[in-house]
């Protein structure tokens, strides 16, 4: 019951009503879900205040349950404030607010869910800095959210959003193509672009597995919304100088499902494969749940 | 699938099966209940009692017996607040025979002495499913209004509820009857596309055979 099954239906439909890419994803949403676009607007207003308040709310000195989590966004914070970052300010507030995000989740905080909760960190990552870096209104992150959801939605209907069916590819991977693809909308791009964008993002991405620590929420996902959000940027980047994704974006979509399917379980969020298998990993589970 | 589940919900974390998905069970609880819980004894089996206490489940469950929602940013503190409203909990294990891996056994106790077991899954994306209710086997989601009944198990009963429904213009989504294989007792679990108005319980909790019907919202 998606709204598009495909990049090139949703493209189609775009240039068929003159739409913008945003607004046909919230008019066509809205009439399938039978509420108007204000309220629809309105929720996802809604949403990206959350991102900010939760970004906003971040304490440092918060941990998790399990120890794992918390105060690394302080300290991603402090080294590039301090001048000591190699890529700068933009790129540290990137990377703090990724991990700031996905600690915030960890640490049972108030979150959006953007596809999911593990990988919740990576589309706040890059339009909370963009947005203080280009002095961009509320409404254009709105519409921006909308282009992230149109993609995702996309994703969601051709493969998966869950790690437990197609690994992290699915998780951090998606959120990844959407937020790249809503940073070329922030940054002027064509709906070409953002599609370019988004399979770009996602080809990097393809295969990754989905191994948490002890099955907690934690490591490796809070460090992998940081490598997520700047996959966003750097597919955008791509994108926006008129570079191509030589494999059209829905195939880009299918293979990873395809991807997905021949991960065995112990790579699919049963914290049984991957670093979930390492020896420490082993030990922590053991110490913190004695099984 | 709907754009607000891409962009959304929003909960508290960290974990949508693990964390969302159980304040989701622990309202569904209180709903059927009726009423406040002054007692909770929860049995976690599988996922949920391996890494429920790395997910907060625990905090996530009683949450939602104190009829916090999943995206209340007291879920972290609900022991306290628990202590507060007069709920007492205990936790354990549970190996519970084919069930989902996130699985919770719930018993709780009204503060009228309205008395429920029933055991619930978190299905992930926040999803859940209730599977068992005093005992007998059933499948729902709470994702709409829901209608229980308990009655006999003797001819006609369907048949009446569903004359009550019709009548009372409720349109039905899905009728399920599930019956007690010891016998004597069925349950029907009546799935409707608008809210079920406690009233409509009434009239259907007055049918001969019919031993008790609760309305939830959805959940
Ligand atoms: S590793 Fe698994 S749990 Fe963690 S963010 Fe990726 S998909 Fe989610």
């Amino acid at each position: 019951m998606a709204v598009f099954d495909s990049v090139t239906e949703l493209l189609a439909y775009c240039g068929n009503t003159s739409l913008p890419l945003w607004e046909a994803v919230m008019r066509c949403s809205a009439r399938e879900s039978g509420i108007s676009a204000e309220e629809s607007w309105e929720k996802m207003r809604g949403r990206l205040l959350v991102m900010e308040q939760a970004d906003a709310s971040y304490e440092p000195a918060l941990r998790s349950r399990s120890g794992l989590s918390g105060g690394d966004a302080e300290k991603m914070q402090r080294q590039f404030q301090s001048g000591g970052s190699i890529s700068g300010d933009f790129i540290g507030q990137i990377l703090s607010s990724a991990l700031r995000m996905s600690e915030c989740n960890a640490c049972m905080r108030r979150i959006v869910a953007a596809p999911t909760a593990g990988s919740c960190g990576v589309i706040p990552a890059v339009l909370l800095p963009y947005a203080r870096r280009f002095q961009t209104g509320e409404d254009e992150l709105v519409k921006a959210l909308y282009v992230a959801a149109g993609f995702g939605s996309v994703i969601a209907s051709r493969a998966s959003i869950s790690g437990a069916e197609a690994g992290c590819q699915a998780e951090v991977g998606s959120a990844s193509a959407m937020a790249a693809a809503a940073l070329v909308y922030l940054h002027g791009g064509r709906e070409e672009q953002m599609a370019n964008a988004a399979a770009i993002a996602l080809k990097n991405m393809m295969g990754l597995v989905c191994d948490p620590v002890a099955g907690l929420v934690e490591v490796p996902c809070v460090k992998r919304n940081a490598a997520g959000a700047m996959n966003a940027l750097t597919a955008a980047e791509l994108a926006l100088a008129g570079i191509e994704s030589r494999i059209p974006p829905d195939e880009v979509i299918d293979a990873m499902q395809a991807v997905g399917e021949m991960m065995p379980a112990a790579l699919r969020e049963t914290g049984e494969g991957g670093i979930a298998a390492s020896p420490t990993a082993i030990k922590f589970r053991q110490d913190f749940f004695g099984a | 699938m709907d754009i607000f589940d891409l962009i959304g919900p929003i909960m508290v974390g960290p974990s949508s099966s693990h964390t969302a998905g159980a304040v989701r069970i622990g309202l569904v609880g209180r709903r059927l209940l009726g009423e406040d819980p002054v007692q909770a004894q929860l049995l976690l089996h599988g996922s949920f009692a391996a890494t429920g206490r790395g997910h907060g489940t625990d905090r996530a469950l009683v949450a939602g017996l104190l009829g916090l929602a999943p995206d209340d940013g007291r879920i972290p503190d609900s022991f306290q607040l628990a202590g507060e409203q007069g709920l007492s909990f205990c936790f354990g294990t549970v190996s519970l025979r084919s069930a989902h891996p996130n699985s919770v056994q719930l018993t709780l106790d009204g503060k009228s002495g309205r008395r429920l077991q029933m055991t619930a899954a978190s299905i992930g994306g926040g999803r859940i499913q209730v599977r068992e209710l005093d005992g007998m086997p059933l499948c729902f989601s709470a994702e709409q209004p829901t209608l229980i009944v308990k009655n006999e198990d003797q001819p006609g009963s369907v048949a009446d509820v569903s004359r009550v429904l019709a009548r009372l213009g409720i349109n039905i989504a899905t009728f399920q009857v599930n019956r007690n294989s010891r016998g004597g007792e069925a349950v029907m679990v009546i799935e409707c596309d608008a809210p079920i108005l406690e009233q409509t319980a009434e009239h259907i909790r007055r049918i001969p055979g019919i031993l008790d019907a609760v309305s939830i919202k959805a959940v």
